[in-house]
């Protein structure tokens, strides 16, 4: 007899599909008795040709017991050792939404280590991959390696690249798992990361604290509260004025007041620079974007934000596909999609404002990387998600080493790096993808 | 056991205007109640408020539980509703989509479980959808659709289920095959179905009860043979018809304007 593993397991009264008693069932869950009965996998096949569902305990030790009449009883212990136990032989068998495969998975997460050693390595002093992985391992604690870097050298990878090449990731990785979120939460394939009026806000707070506070280009830490204040204040202006129209009811309405409130900061914005004339180079140069004054320092003011704000995406994988329905399907099956929606606007929203707070405005990551994702590996959000947080950390990591390096010692803006190889890309996968895309 | 559903003077205002007006019904466990009435009516408005999408005043109870005062979650987990035009994300594959109906079962944070997969894949199996499980929506036929639809309904495991119009999008094959997959369903599971429905003759066949619904009242209820009266059709809808009752079948047949 076949007694109960757990009793805390709960149990749904069901009817077995090959004798028609009825029994409790664990529904899949672990604990419950189906555990203990151990099957090879062509049993398995065979009850699933009968039900799909759970059998009573009695029926499944009997075809346990089948089984076990027409083998030597010599191998029956290596035998049960290769079998299978009926519980957790279903998953294979159960429908699964696809979600990041092995291989995919493998692939970003080559990309990405692969960028940020090759951008750790590229530079005007040579410094090659091996020493770099040698002086990181040094740095590892309980491992007495010595670094095999000489003392600039070191400094030169630990002061000067090393920031600059996290700090890019961090930004890339939150431009574009923000933009996929937008994208989830508007449900519109050309939202970015600056929908809500982000850059516009950003913008403006970085061009008064650069004419009025004389920020410049290197402005230690008021430009990046600046901006980070600007790009907040946007997204709440846009939000409150999208509510008091109709309620937050409908996502177009929420999209029309951060264009709105976008283009009132743009014009006052503008109206600042045209005053102030003379910082009119400093304020085009953060507008650009660019990790030339990156330090440890912005390191780690953004990173909570950044964690935080990808780790609340990251959780609501499932929540966008729920949402790609739209409000009224997500709400019957017991969704609140305004308030589903209102925490990630605002979660995308306080990462990207940390992100562009430090590193200006830096566009297409936001929409070239989850499309790259949706239309390489799945549409689903499970998929384009943490993708898109990786892919998008090393695409912006090389676009930075471009950035540095093409002109070198005179660096590019990184928006037009982002956007002269990024575009073409994209045209090409476009062109090139056999599924329909947006 | 009291009824599946009850609606005590439930009323619905969009704005000035007054869609639904102290409607009093009752729907018992097992049984087939088919809204009608004519366009505008509020069939769907009615069956959006039972799921709790629109706002409305009265009482209505969902197995003796006051749908007001049960969240979003614990209704999603009685009442299943399946909208006139679904929205079916062309990218999704059917198991994709079908899973996506134990929202209610699962976590917010949370993703499907192994007892979710399979609660999916029985509602799959029941309609006929095991080989097209990798398929995706943009690739089905209409049918094919429409039964996706159906299985991530019943992969809600709601013990009511609500349809708006569920057979306007079909063929004339595949309205009967529908019907009759949902009847099936019904006695099997004990589900209780109520649906808007245009086709009054395809009402008749399978509800057990038909409630006619004008200008957002109730103004007929009862059995097929009682509401499917040329009076009442043609002062409702406004229409020229004839109903010819045959081997006790019900036909509504529309008639051309003799000139």
């Amino acid at each position: 007899m076949l007694e109960p593993l757990r009793q805390e397991v709960q149990r749904v009264i069901k009817t077995c599909a090959r004798c028609g008693r009825r029994f409790g069932c664990g529904h899949g869950e672990p604990g419950c008795w189906c555990e203990a009965v151990l099957l090879r996998p062509e049993t398995l096949a065979a009850i699933r040709a009968v039900s799909v569902d759970c059998l009573c305990p009695t029926c499944l030790a009997a075809f346990a017991e089948k089984e076990g009449a027409t083998e030597n009883p010599a191998k029956t212990d290596v035998q049960k050792r290769s079998a299978t136990s009926w519980a957790k032989a279903l998953p294979h068998a159960a429908v699964r939404s696809r979600g990041v495969s092995v291989v995919w998975g493998l692939a970003a997460v080559i990309f990405l280590v692969g960028s940020l050693l090759g951008a750790l390595a590229v530079g005007p002093a040579q410094i090659g991959p091996a020493s770099i992985i040698g002086s990181v391992l040094s740095h590892l604690p309980f491992l007495h390696i010595s670094s095999p870097l000489r003392g600039v050298d070191e400094a030169i990878l630990w002061q000067v690249r090393g920031p600059r090449v996290i700090l890019a990731a961090l930004v890339g990785g939150m431009l574009a798992i923000a933009g996929s979120a937008y994208q989830g939460v508007f449900r519109n394939p050309l939202a970015d990361p600056y929908l809500l009026g982000v850059a516009a806000g950003a913008g403006l707070g970085a061009t008064l604290a650069i004419a009025y506070w004389g920020a410049g280009s290197h402005g230690g830490v008021l430009l990046p509260v600046a901006a980070f204040a600007g790009a907040a204040l946007a997204v709440g202006g846009a939000y409150v004025l999208g509510r008091s129209a109709d309620g937050a009811r409908s996502t177009s309405t929420l999209i029309l007041a951060g264009l709105i409130v976008a283009l009132f900061m743009t014009a006052i914005q503008t109206f600042v620079q045209q005053q102030r004339s003379d910082t009119l180079r400093d304020v085009y140069a953060w507008i650009l974007g660019g990790f030339g004054a990156a330090d440890w320092h912005a390191v780690v003011v953004i990173a909570p934000y950044i964690a935080v704000s990808s780790a609340v995406i990251f959780m609501h994988r499932r929540v966008l596909d729920v949402l790609s329905l739209g409000d009224d399907e997500a709400a019957s099956l017991g969704l609140n999609p305004r308030r589903a929606r209102l925490l990630l606007v605002l979660v995308a929203t306080a990462g990207t404002a940390a992100a562009v707070a430090v590193s200006g405005l830096i566009g297409f990551v936001g929409i070239i990387v989850p499309h790259t994702v949706r239309l390489l590996v799945s549409p689903g959000y499970r998929a384009i998600i943490p993708l898109s947080l990786l892919i998008g950390a090393g695409f912006l990591v090389l676009a930075d080493v471009l950035a540095r390096s093409l002109m070198s010692p005179a660096e590019l803006p990184i928006g037009v790096v982002t956007a002269f190889f990024g575009a073409p890309f994209f045209a090409v996968l476009l062109r090139t993808s056999k599924r329909r895309a947006l | 056991m009291s009824a599946a559903l009850e609606l005590r003077g439930l009323s619905v205002t969009f704005g000035r205007s007054l869609v639904l007006s102290e409607v009093t019904a009752t729907v018992e466990h097992g049984e087939w109640v088919a809204l009608i009435g004519p366009n505008g009516a509020g069939k769907s408005t009615l069956l959006r408020a039972l799921a709790g999408l629109v706002a409305f005043t009265g009482g209505a109870s969902v197995q003796d539980q006051d749908v007001g005062s049960l969240a979003r979650r614990q209704l999603a987990m009685l009442i299943a509703l399946v909208p006139q035009r679904p929205t079916t994300p062309s990218e999704l594959t059917v198991a994709e989509y079908v899973l996506l109906g134990r929202t209610p079962h699962i976590g917010y944070f949370a993703t499907e479980r192994l007892s979710d997969r399979l609660a999916a894949e029985r509602a799959m199996a029941r309609l006929d959808l095991r080989h097209f499980s990798d398929r995706l929506l943009g690739s089905l036929s209409g049918g094919e659709l429409q039964r996706t639809v159906l299985a991530r309904a019943l992969a809600q495991e709601a013990p009511i289920l609500l349809l708006d119009e569920p057979t306007s999008a079909l063929d004339l094959g595949r309205q009967q095959e529908a019907l009759e997959l949902i009847d099936g369903l019904r006695r099997e599971s004990g589900l209780t179905v109520v649906s808007a429905m245009h086709d009054l003759s395809l009402a008749g066949q399978y509800a057990d009860r038909l409630l006619l619904i004008d200008q957002g009242r109730i103004v007929a209820e009862g059995s097929p043979q009682a509401v499917l009266s040329e009076q009442a059709i043609a002062a409702h809808y406004g229409a020229r018809i004839r109903v010819i009752r045959e081997n006790g079948s019900l036909f509504v047949l529309p008639l051309r304007k003799e000139s």
